[in-house]
């Protein structure tokens, strides 16, 4: 009986269970499909978005309110307080990432509701659907943003 | 099978999931096509009063200009407050366990998106 609680105890070091994910000891070690990265993604742009409401909402304000305000905006875009980087564009940046890659991980969703066409393979080509195009066009935009065309 | 009523009864989480998950599908693909319209709206040309083609700044701000653009682009606003309630929720429930914190997060989430969506009122009808 020891000896077989003993195997058990062997096999499951070997060939570890993932249950409740520790963000401080499993993660490194655990291996996420595509589907899941495009899924954990969808939060962490949702959450960005969420959080750095005021700053879009600031923007945006800025952008569309006066000739001169849209001065202000422009200003505050090339605005680099320390050594020369300019933050609010990379904010801006990495909002246009969050936007691009949650309005496609949101169309690849309602695609799995409405179709309910669920496996391995298709949950692959989709996050590569969802993947690939965030990230093309986010760079396209910070090479428009940072001026190379 | 564990005790569900009572003083045991279930008072935390979703409760309505359904309703709300229809909610964020249905708003994020509202979502989805007004952004489609306000690129196709930017890119558009139009010309002022004038006759001359909008550029730079006026070419934007002429895109929230009318008030149809206004009480649409408001639409989506609440649109977004109610998507994003529903997502904040869902991260809420999913890492924060304790159950004061969490419902301290959620009011604060209200609060917060509430407050948003004020300002970006006041914006829109300051254009």
């Amino acid at each position: 009986m020891a000896q077989a609680s003993d195997d058990l105890k062997a096999r499951r070091k070997a060939k570890p269970e993932f249950r409740n994910i520790n963000v401080f000891k499993d993660v490194r070690t655990y291996r996420l499909p595509l589907a899941g990265f495009v899924s954990i993604l969808h939060r962490v742009s949702g959450l960005l978005m969420f959080v750095l409401l005021p700053v879009i909402i600031w923007l945006f304000a800025h952008s569309v309110t006066s000739q001169i305000s849209f001065g202000q905006f422009q200003a505050a875009l090339a605005w680099a307080p320390v050594a020369g980087l300019p933050i609010v564009k990379l904010v801006v940046l990495a909002l246009f990432w969050a936007f691009t890659h949650h309005l496609f991980a949101g169309i690849r969703h309602i695609y799995i509701d409405v179709s309910h066409q669920l496996s391995k393979d298709m949950g692959r080509k989709t996050a590569l659907a969802v993947l690939i195009p965030s990230i093309a066009l986010t760079l396209v935009f910070a090479a428009k943003l940072f001026g190379l065309f | 099978m564990a005790v569900n009523y009572g003083s045991k009864r279930t008072v935390v989480g979703a409760g309505y999931g359904t309703s709300d998950w229809v909610g964020q599908l249905a708003t994020g693909l509202v979502m989805a096509l007004y952004t489609v319209a306000v690129l196709v709206r930017w890119c558009w040309p139009r010309v002022n009063e004038m006759g001359e083609k909008f550029t730079g700044y006026e070419q934007w701000a002429s895109v929230f200009a009318p008030q149809w653009m206004k009480v649409f682009t408001f639409a989506i606003i609440v649109a977004l407050a109610y998507h994003a309630w529903a997502g904040f929720r869902s991260i809420a429930m999913d890492y924060v366990k304790a159950a004061g914190l969490r419902l301290l997060l959620q009011i604060a989430a209200v609060v917060w998106l509430v407050g948003c969506a004020g300002w970006m009122m006041q914006v829109l009808w300051s254009i």
